[in-house]
């Protein structure tokens, strides 16, 4: 079966590299899902959760990663997630990430809010 | 001990303790070099995805912006120099503020106004000794930039180059940074970030077309090649000036090594040659003590010989 080759990149690191058969990815104007061969794409993404299906030598699975203020880039079985901050749902503290939520709310920060909510979200989809 | 001999002696002991104090900064800067350089090696997959991106918009679709599109009549350009906010790293600051004076002159020879953005202490009071203006400053964070560190100064300067020249905007973006090649060798650079240079000249883009490798596919823009390239732009220039302020940071930590190294090597070889020194001075002392006391048995005996007869 095909597969995509998908690299999900940070500013600062490389989070997540490996195979795929299926990115769901959440773009500006709403969500999109790649499967191998899907035509040449470059979408802005909003702050969300992005799910990869993972294939290859790791076995089928999710990889669950909350990616905010990124692109996303597909070419010829190659799938690449750029994101200025970057985190796999394992990474992510749910603790930290509701203290930052209650603390957004409370200060009516909306870009920090919905950051940690996002980052709640991939959490909880991740486990 | 004579006087001579505790001068000497006093100066090897303090350039034994300065030595010792060169020393750890050599240890340390070696520890920051690696690290910093494997900060750089980490920010490269971002950074080259992201050229990749920019350069596929561009070529790729014939949307003309401002970012992209070189003004007719270019009047004024922001200049962003990277030194850092500590000294004691040889001629490296002083390397870095030559590149960017003469990045500085030479656009002021094609007849453009210079805005000067600077990042170190060091750069910022070069500018303040002189009283020359600058637009905007930063500190603090040379030693250790974060990707944070690099959006606050690159928002000001994508602020500036989307206004109009006419209203304090500026229409192109230079830097001036020191790239870090090997442990050895740290080049000063001068990079225009803005307008984007697509640098491929006629023949290597014939050359890759007759090659049938490196062309961009026809990609499906969403929602569309204007706001993609939009949301693009800023973040390459963020981009770039993290990894200039990555690789400025590596190259003082290398700079900081080697002045290091060779302050310990010095002070070696003063310590050699004040032991030296040191060693003649006793053994001078030691002679004219052993002179003296001749000199005088022999006036001894020669007043008890002229008293006997």
């Amino acid at each position: 079966m095909a597969e995509l080759h998908v690299e999900l990149v940070a500013a600062d690191r490389q989070v997540w590299s490996g195979r795929a058969s299926r990115v769901v990815a959440r773009t500006v104007s709403g969500d999109i899902g790649i499967m191998p061969g899907h035509q040449p794409l470059l979408a802005v993404l909003q702050s969300g959760p992005v799910t990869v299906r993972t294939t290859g030598e790791t076995g089928e699975g999710t990889v669950v990663a909350a990616v905010h203020g990124g692109f996303i880039s597909y070419t010829d079985g190659k799938l690449s997630l750029l994101a200025e901050i970057a985190e796999l749902a394992d990474e992510i503290d749910v603790d930290r990430a509701e203290r930052a939520l209650e603390q957004a709310r409370a200060e009516a920060d909306a870009s920090a809010e919905r950051r940690a909510d996002v980052r709640l979200r991939a959490a909880t989809a991740g486990r | 001990m004579g006087a001579q001999l505790r001068v000497y002696k006093r100066r090897i002991k303090s350039v034994t303790a300065t030595k010792k104090i060169t020393r750890a900064m050599e240890m340390i800067a070696a520890s920051r070099i690696v690290k910093a350089q494997r900060r750089v090696a980490a920010s490269k997959p971002y950074a080259d995805e992201l050229t990749v991106a920019v350069s596929a918009v561009a070529q790729g679709s014939d949307v003309k912006h401002s970012l992209t599109t070189e003004a007719d009549r270019p009047r004024r350009a922001a200049v962003l120099l990277i030194t850092s906010d500590r000294g004691l790293a040889g001629a490296y600051n002083s390397n870095a503020i030559k590149a960017g004076e003469h990045l500085t002159s030479e656009l002021v020879a094609r007849g453009l106004e210079v805005d000067t953005y600077v990042v170190g202490r060091k750069g910022v009071s070069y500018y303040t000794f002189r009283e020359r203006a600058v637009a905007q400053s930063w500190t603090g964070f040379t030693d250790n930039p974060t990707y944070a560190d690099a959006k606050a100064v690159a928002a000001p300067l994508i602020e500036a180059i989307e206004r109009d020249a006419g209203e304090g905007g500026v229409d192109e973006i230079h830097i001036a940074f020191t790239e870090f090649e090997s442990m050895m060798t740290q080049t000063p650079r001068e990079r225009r970030l803005l307008p984007l240079t697509l640098d491929k000249s006629a023949e290597e883009s014939a050359e890759t077309f007759a090659k049938g490798r490196d062309v961009q596919p026809l990609y499906d823009f969403e929602p569309s090649a204007e706001q993609v390239l939009d949301a693009l732009l800023p973040r390459y220039v963020e981009s770039r000036i993290y990894n200039a302020l990555l690789q400025a940071a590596a190259s003082k930590h290398a700079a900081t090594r080697r002045a290091m190294k060779s302050a310990t090597d010095n002070a070696e070889d003063m310590i050699k040659s004040l032991g030296r020194l040191a060693n003649a001075a006793r053994q001078s002392e030691i002679t004219q003590e052993i002179s003296e006391i001749v000199g005088g048995a022999s006036a001894l005996a020669d007043a008890t010989a002229g008293s006997e007869r």
